[in-house]
């Protein structure tokens, strides 16, 4: 790190203690063209990704995958079949690697931490009371150190939304920070939530704002609410990981969390990852989706690359 | 490292001949007194196609022609029956755009990319748009009941064969005129294909007559004394002479010739779509754009972020074989235009203008230029002046808005200009101030066929495009 990094990372770290400052420095933040940013999106979204090329890309994004149940009707037995399967996602074949993480709610960590121990494989827990952080700050810690003694290496905060919109910086800013003592040694992934920011200069804002905070990863969407992850979305915040590097030479990782289905969406993302913050980026410690239906698309579609013949979806476990 | 695997579009879409006649009065035919000449593929020098060249006895053959079909057909016949023509025409474009995408490339240069979401999409748009004036004429506001003029010789560059083909035969057309055109020597082969289109719609023998050849092909044709209406995209050097050609005749006359469009970025503006701005305005087609935004004037103040964004996305910029899906830049179209790109260049340099690259790796056979800015440029510089054509930009800076617009006007050309600012009032401000035919806000190169394009000063007369491009096709 250079000292001039070393530098603004200093000052950068003083902005949480006033409310005004925080204020100031968000507000300044190069603003974002709507039409622009979904242009450039869209473009990204028609690279040609072919042959070997889409090879690599399937098995990265395997390795990439945060395979994911947040339901009400969540078992033990349903999270310990998620966790097999996110070691060995495809029974058939050796070669196909283990996804990046499981996520789970709290209650289910236990019962998975069993399946993945050693096996590589992270897990997540989404705290703070998700999906909406309407409870108050003591809970959401409670909640995060829970998740964090039965087992779970990476915490998906959710950011209080309803304080962002209103202006009140500082306070997801102590919240942010609070969490991230609150996680100790684990990772902690920051959702924004940016179905509910509703404008991509908020996005660049809530995303500049977990870093300062001290989030590892920012994470568009809960998965809860109508609109999740996009591409724009995305690249927005692609954009302030990028930036954010270049300010103190920290990096910060990108979770696209919500309506990713298929393997020509996955691949549209791990285009604009290539071409907007390059190969540092394109690694399961600094790029993942959260996904569930996902992985089986990349199965069905790495098994046609190898066999030359689709099988149909009745080859691959539903959980 | 995450390649991308070569993605080729497949050429076996296109069938081509190996050589191609004139198409005169509805029929592809030999030239009487004029020879032939190649077509290659600038990508690789392959020879595409043979191409004949019209002399003086085809072009007066084809005037004749259209005289004819405008005197017995076309003029005659209601504004519904040459609408249901235009639709037709437009209707096999959409059909057969495939096809006329990889071919453009082909001959062209251009990333089929381009050709396949911008050039074929608005051409089929321009034959739609028009067809739908056609029958309603009385209501563009020239009068109430607007005459076509009669025939119209057209001659057209090889930056966008097809658009431009478009922009000209569209209009013509659709207000009662025929036409005789003639597309640039380099890039003949979509406007021959075009011609097949013609006859697929059983479009009567006459109305559209292309005829291919040089620039004496062209002389001979706006010169011709059976021409009613001369309509010429190119350089302001051929469009100077047919001006003088055309004076004192009773030929009408629309001209729209070269840019050197200032992209104007305030420091407010939005810096990752404005770094797309201008990476679109002057990279988009080679930078074979006449509106291109080859001069970049960006704010002392965010100077320095700008172009490290800028550089940073240029190294994004893959150049290589037109018909790879993945192309961003193609080949540039001539030996001749390489070189002048080349000659500007190396003036930028020679005159004290820092040059820059990103590493790239260009094909051995074939016409290449890498993507090139020049920082530290004055307006006294001969690449801030001259056009270049090429994927070369200017980078100057200023530092109030009163400067921006100054060094933005300060250009014999008119064309085209861009502003990049958050806010609405100085766009509106700026726009105001600038002498330039399109003023684009916070994004460039963008094209309608609804929306009139044409220039200020040396950059032509006349509008091509919307309401207004049916004027210069109408008796008015």
């Amino acid at each position: 790190m250079t000292a001039t990094t070393t530098s603004a990372r200093s000052e950068l770290s003083e902005l949480g203690r006033s409310e005004t400052a925080l204020r100031t420095f968000l507000h300044g933040l190069p603003g974002v063209d709507q039409v622009g940013a979904e242009q450039r999106a869209a473009q990204l979204g028609t690279r040609s990704i072919k042959t070997t090329a889409k090879a690599q890309a399937i098995d990265l994004a395997i390795r990439m995958v945060d395979l994911t149940t947040l339901e009400g009707a969540d078992t033990p037995g349903k999270v310990r079949a998620l966790a097999a399967k996110a070691i060995r996602p495809d029974p058939a074949d050796p070669s196909c690697p283990h996804v990046g993480a499981v996520c789970v709610y709290p209650a289910m960590v236990p019962y998975v931490a069993e399946v993945l121990r050693g096996s590589g494989v992270h897990l997540a827990s989404v705290a703070t009371a998700f999906p909406s952080g309407q409870v108050p700050l003591e809970i959401k810690l409670a909640d995060t150190r829970a998740a964090v003694a039965a087992g779970a290496d990476e915490i998906d905060m959710v950011i209080n939304r309803g304080a962002f919109l209103a202006g009140r910086y500082k306070e997801v800013y102590d919240e942010i920070v609070a969490t991230r003592e609150a996680v100790g040694d684990a990772h902690l992934k920051v959702i924004l939530e940016t179905g509910e920011l509703a404008t991509y200069d908020n996005v660049r804002r809530a995303s500049w704002l977990a870093m300062l905070g001290g989030g590892d990863f920012i994470k568009t969407s809960t998965g809860k609410v109508p609109v999740a992850a996009t591409l724009p979305v995305s690249l927005v915040m692609l954009e302030a990981v990028r930036d954010f590097r270049a300010a103190t030479g920290r990096q910060v990782g990108v979770k696209p969390a919500g309506g990713i289905k298929t393997t020509k969406d996955a691949i549209k993302y791990l285009v604009m990852v290539n071409e907007t913050v390059g190969a540092d980026w394109l690694d399961p410690d600094w790029f993942r989706f959260g996904a569930s239906s996902l992985l089986n698309d990349l199965l069905m579609q790495r098994t046609k690359l190898t066999t030359g013949t689709y099988s149909g979806p009745d080859y691959f476990t539903l959980d | 490292m995450f390649e991308y695997a070569p993605a080729p579009e497949s050429r076996s879409v296109v069938d081509l001949k190996p050589t191609y006649g004139l198409f005169i009065d509805g029929a592809f035919v030999d030239p009487t007194d004029g020879g032939s000449f190649k077509s290659i593929n600038p990508a690789s020098e392959e020879v595409l196609a043979e191409v004949a060249e019209a002399g003086a006895q085809d072009v007066e053959r084809a005037v004749r022609a259209a005289r004819k079909a405008y005197e017995k057909v076309w003029g005659p016949m209601s504004g519904r029956d040459r609408a249901k023509y235009l639709f037709r025409i437009a209707r096999l474009i959409q059909e057969r755009s495939r096809e006329l995408a990889v071919l453009e490339s082909l001959d062209n240069g251009k990333p089929i990319k381009e050709s396949r979401d911008v050039d074929l999409p608005l051409v089929a748009a321009h034959f739609f748009y028009y067809a739908g004036w056609a029958d309603k004429l009385e209501h563009a506001g020239f009068g109430a009941d607007p005459k076509p003029i009669g025939v119209a010789a057209q001659v057209i560059p090889w930056n966008f064969p097809l658009l431009m083909l478009a922009w000209k035969i569209a209009p013509a057309l659709a207000a009662g005129n025929t036409v005789v055109l003639k597309p640039a020597e380099t890039t003949p082969l979509t406007a021959l294909l075009f011609a097949e289109i013609c006859q697929q719609a059983e479009l009567p023998a006459g109305v559209v007559n292309i005829i291919t050849g040089a620039g004496d092909t062209g002389r001979t044709l706006v010169e011709h004394p059976g021409v009613d209406k001369v309509a010429f995209t190119g350089s302001t050097d051929v469009g100077r002479a047919i001006a003088r050609s055309v004076a004192g005749t009773r030929k009408k006359l629309t001209l729209e010739l070269g840019g050197k469009a200032a992209n104007i970025v305030f420091d407010d503006a939005p810096i990752d779509q404005a770094v797309e701005g201008i990476v679109n305005g002057i990279f988009f087609n080679q930078g074979h754009v006449c509106c291109a935004g080859s001069r970049l004037l960006v704010q002392e103040n965010v100077a320095d972020r700008v172009l490290e964004s800028l550089k940073r996305r240029m190294a994004q910029l893959r150049v290589g074989d037109p018909l790879d899906k993945n192309t961003d830049i193609g080949a540039i179209n001539s030996a001749a235009q390489l070189e002048r790109i080349r000659e500007l260049s190396d003036a930028g340099s020679a005159e004290g203008a820092e040059r820059w690259s990103p590493p790239c790796e260009l094909p051995d056979r074939g016409f290449w230029f890498a993507p090139t800015i020049f920082t530290g440029v004055t307006q006294a510089h001969r690449i801030a002046r001259e056009e270049i054509f090429g994927p070369v930009l200017s980078v100057l800076t200023f530092r109030t808005p009163a400067e921006a617009v100054e060094k933005a006007n300060n250009t014999p050309y008119g064309l085209s200009a861009g502003i990049w600012t958050d806010k609405g009032s100085r766009i509106l401000w700026t726009a105001d101030r600038l002498r330039a035919g399109v003023v684009w806000a916070n994004t460039f190169n963008k094209f309608d066929p609804t929306s009139p394009f044409g220039g200020y000063k040396e950059s032509g007369y006349g509008r091509e495009g919307g309401r207004h491009g049916l004027e210069g096709y109408l008796n008015v």
